[in-house]
């Protein structure tokens, strides 16, 4: 599966209310380190069908969400468990450090 | 299998030297962590000739699938360790050992930071090292830019137009940057220049409220900031070549002849990482070196390891 939009008005059913684990990746289209991170996370949405939700949340468009996680850095990358938040990596980050934190929480 | 060449880095330098690696039929691969290197944090790039202006996010792209459609492969990882063996280079990323005839090392810089207190725990947290990507997020704020160089006055401008107040804090008696661009940062009366001063501790509570200076201002060492940016400049990412001998200058930049050879046999440099223009950090002249120490690479591996 691809990586779904998260935005302020689906935030809570996608991400907070979501059985399984979700990937959240806050960015915005000026950011130039976001768009680093953007084809890893594709790959990771790809490998990691059916065990995490990824989703991609524009924090310019979607003011609220960010605000309320307190995003003051982008790229950051969250790892949400039934609502809460289990991981989280500000800065362009290579896609093995990301599966860690991902195998990690699986295994929790 | 064993590679002719491995280079290490996957910015201009890196990528550049695959390209020309394809043309001279070497067997090689490039590891990098991050495919593209710093030039992918240029927002515009308007000094690529044939290319009046383009994201350095989409330049690297180019440059990596140029790479790709030639045959050199990419591999984003890591390097954890370099060691020279009998007769080959070993290259341990995390996950996984290669082994090559020669190694080219463009590795780059990475971001100089402070040091201090506060700074890794409140990354994210109101620390940041790019202006670019998270000014907006300072609206009505006030917030401090560490540096007195040009990317400094830059963060600085930039954030002026979000943020209420920035003090821009550099250690100097006068700023390094371009004389046109100190006469407008004086000029924007939502900056003021602290000058002479460190930045010795950054405090919070879940988010950066105050920094810490070694000299007064306004009558105290406390200054209640929002955010603080840091844009001190970049140091060679060298540390890994102690392993391997390789000489460097006093600032750690690698030592190289004008064909980017170093003085280990089989090691050559390329970039940003090496002694030849310290600082200029162009893609051009990164590309060039790339390209360069190919020459200096195939060679060698003709001549040499036949």
């Amino acid at each position: 599966m691809s990586e779904i939009t998260l935005t302020d008005a689906n935030f809570k059913i996608e991400v907070l209310d979501s059985e399984m684990a979700v990937l959240a990746d806050f960015w915005a289209p000026w950011c130039g380190p976001c768009q680093m991170v953007g084809p890893i996370v594709a790959a990771i949405a790809k490998e990691y069908e059916g065990k995490i939700k990824v989703g991609k949340l524009n924090v310019d468009e979607n003011p609220v969400t960010a605000s309320e996680y307190g995003i003051m850095s982008i790229p950051t990358i969250k790892i949400f468990k039934r609502g809460k938040i289990v991981e989280e990596m500000v800065g362009v980050q290579p896609a093995i450090a990301i599966t860690q934190k991902i195998d990690k929480v699986l295994a929790e | 299998m064993i590679y002719d060449l491995i280079i290490l880095g996957a910015g201009p330098a890196g990528l550049a030297a695959s390209i020309y690696a394809s043309y001279h039929k070497l067997s090689h691969l490039v590891i990098g962590d991050i495919i593209g290197g710093t030039a992918t944090e240029a927002v515009k790039i308007k000094n690529w000739p044939g290319t009046e202006m383009i994201s350095g996010v989409e330049l690297m792209q180019k440059f990596q699938y140029h790479a790709e459609g030639l045959g050199g492969k990419i591999v984003q990882a890591k390097i954890a360790g370099l060691k020279k063996g009998e007769e080959y280079f070993e290259i341990n990323t995390n996950s996984e050992n290669y082994q090559a005839k020669a190694i080219l090392v463009a590795l780059g810089t990475r971001r100089r930071k402070m040091n201090i207190p506060g700074e890794d725990k409140f990354l994210g947290k109101g620390v940041s090292y790019c202006a670019t990507c998270d000014s907006m997020f300072f609206k009505n704020k006030t917030v401090s830019v560490v540096g007195g160089g040009n990317s400094a006055a830059m963060a600085a401008s930039l954030l002026a137009e979000h943020a209420s107040k920035v003090f821009l804090i550099y250690r100097g008696a006068e700023l390094r940057c371009e004389p046109a661009t100190v006469d407008q940062l004086k000029a924007n009366s939502k900056i003021s220049i602290i000058y002479n001063t460190n930045v010795l501790e950054v405090n919070g509570d879940k988010k950066v409220e105050s920094i810490i200076l070694d000299n007064d201002y306004q009558d105290s060492k406390i200054l209640k900031v929002d955010g603080i940016f840091v844009e001190i400049g970049a140091m060679p990412s060298s540390d890994l070549l102690n392993e391997l001998g390789v000489k460097l200058n006093e600032q750690g930049y690698v030592a190289v002849d004008q064909w980017g050879k170093t003085n280990v046999s089989g090691v050559y440099a390329a970039g940003d990482i090496i002694s030849n223009t310290p600082g200029f950090n162009q893609i051009i002249t990164a590309s060039a070196d790339g390209a360069t120490a190919i020459n200096a690479v195939y060679k060698y591996l003709k001549e040499v390891r036949k």
